[in-house]
């Protein structure tokens, strides 16, 4: 993986190499990763096998920096501005940001029915985390590349889109399922939980059909939460990879119209993601049921 | 798919974020929008109370405003009132005045006619008495003439 970028650049260049285009979009999808070696020490991986070996003892250091990054900088501006906020007439930043907290606070009263103050805040982090993340998507895919290039490190992989790692949006939806079995288990009992896993939809008599339907539709919840995000930026992130690998001199209208399309696309999948939080965490607070 | 530590780190992250928000984040806001909420309700509350008492001052002020009218009224018809009795007063002061003046005119010319008749009168005796002298070339008593040279004054 020495030529990556180079190997990028040459093929916008000449347009040619079939291997080269493979090369330079493999580089784009690998990350910056600190890990456990082979040999038993720790250390960052110099190359894609080795990245591989390491297995699941490394850490991706390019998009959990970028996640923590951009999570910890929204909070801390939110609180910034929500320090100096007046209660007179919002200005500015101040009225961007009660734009989007009073978004997320209606989304909220619509779709959750119980009372639990937690989930507005929690809506909120997701959202804009999210939204944050998907908008690292617009940013040129080579601008990295390029900028590390000047401190040395030009071929080494540097993935700047946190959504574009299974890792990051699996973590988040996990950390979702955690709060819904928690959540299911504190309002309906661990009795009321399992009962709704096993009596459900087709009574008692029925557990095993009703275990099979239902505890695959509680797993799947998770596991869909957490690839539809990842799914929707990788495949976009992929497309701008093609456009800039294949068309040569004339990606820049294709990127433009890719980045317009994918301008939707962004907040529509934090939005998803934060109104599917709330849905799987109201029916989380059901205690009745009677569908 | 390479799932790794990165998905732990990840959900450390989001329930630390998750607490930040929770605690540091949300409450702000929250707060600020319900002191605004009550704050516009306040101030719509005060609006509605600012009208009402812009009705009532309005309602006092058009009956001060026709008291107010009623009184200058009777204050203007009371100064006309004291002023043509002023008038009359005076007219008859005037009068009286005149009156009196040609009353005291009168009395004066009377007197001074009676003066001029008195000094004529006893210029009139001594022309007579002159004239009788003359006449008489002598000297005639003058005490037993007095009688009828009174009476001769008396008919001038």
């Amino acid at each position: 993986m020495a030529e990556l970028a180079e190997a990028g650049h040459a093929v916008v260049e000449h347009g040619v190499a079939e291997q080269t285009v493979q090369d330079y979009i493999q580089h784009h999808l690998s990350y910056l990763t600190y890990g456990r070696h082979a040999d038993g020490s720790w250390g960052m991986a110099h190359d894609a096998v080795e990245a591989a070996e390491m297995g699941f003892m490394s850490i991706h250091v390019d998009t959990m920096g970028w996640s923590l990054f951009l999570g910890a900088g929204f909070l801390l501006f939110f609180r910034y501005i929500g320090l100096k906020a007046t209660t007179d007439t919002p200005s500015g930043m101040q009225n961007f940001v009660e734009m989007i907290f009073e978004f997320v606070d209606a989304r909220v009263g619509e779709g959750f029915d119980g009372k639990n103050p937690l989930i507005a805040p929690l809506a909120l982090t997701i959202f804009v985390w999210i939204l944050l993340m998907n908008t690292m998507d617009i940013i040129p895919v080579d601008l990295f590349s390029i900028l590390l290039g000047f401190i040395g490190f030009e071929h080494a992989p540097f993935k700047i889109v946190p959504t574009t790692d299974p890792n990051i949006t699996m973590g988040m939806s996990l950390s979702v399922f955690v709060l819904i079995i928690y959540y299911s288990i504190k309002n309906k009992g661990l009795g009321g939980f399992l009962a709704e896993l096993a009596f459900h939809p087709f009574g008692k008599w029925m557990m095993p059909f009703n275990l099979i339907i239902e505890v695959p539709t509680l797993l799947a919840k998770p596991i869909s939460l957490g690839l539809r995000l990842f799914g929707n930026l990788y495949a976009g992130e992929l497309l701008f990879l093609l456009i800039a690998a294949l068309l040569g001199a004339v990606q820049l209208p294709a990127h433009f119209i890719w980045a317009v399309f994918h301008l939707l696309v962004i907040p529509l999948q934090a939005f998803v993601f934060m109104m599917l939080t709330i849905v799987y965490l109201n029916a989380a607070h059901q205690t009745s049921h009677d569908h | 798919m390479d799932i790794n530590l990165t998905i732990f780190g990840q959900m450390f992250a989001f329930a630390i974020f998750v607490w930040f928000c929770n605690n540091k984040v949300w409450p702000l806001f929250a707060n600020i929008l319900e002191e605004r909420k009550v704050k516009i309700a306040d101030g719509l509350e005060a609006a509605a109370r600012s009208i009402k008492d812009l009705e009532l001052a309005q309602a006092k002020s058009t009956g001060q405003l026709k008291e107010a009218k009623v009184e200058a009224a009777g204050i203007i018809d009371l100064a006309n009132k004291r002023g043509s009795q002023i008038v009359d007063e005076a007219k008859e002061q005037a009068r009286e005045e005149g009156k009196r003046i040609i009353a005291g005119a009168q009395a004066e010319i009377e007197q001074e006619v009676n003066r001029a008749k008195e000094t004529l009168r006893a210029q009139v005796s001594a022309i007579a008495i002159a004239g009788a002298e003359k006449i008489l070339e002598s000297s005639i008593d003058q005490a037993a003439n007095e009688d009828m040279l009174n009476k001769l004054a008396s008919e001038l």
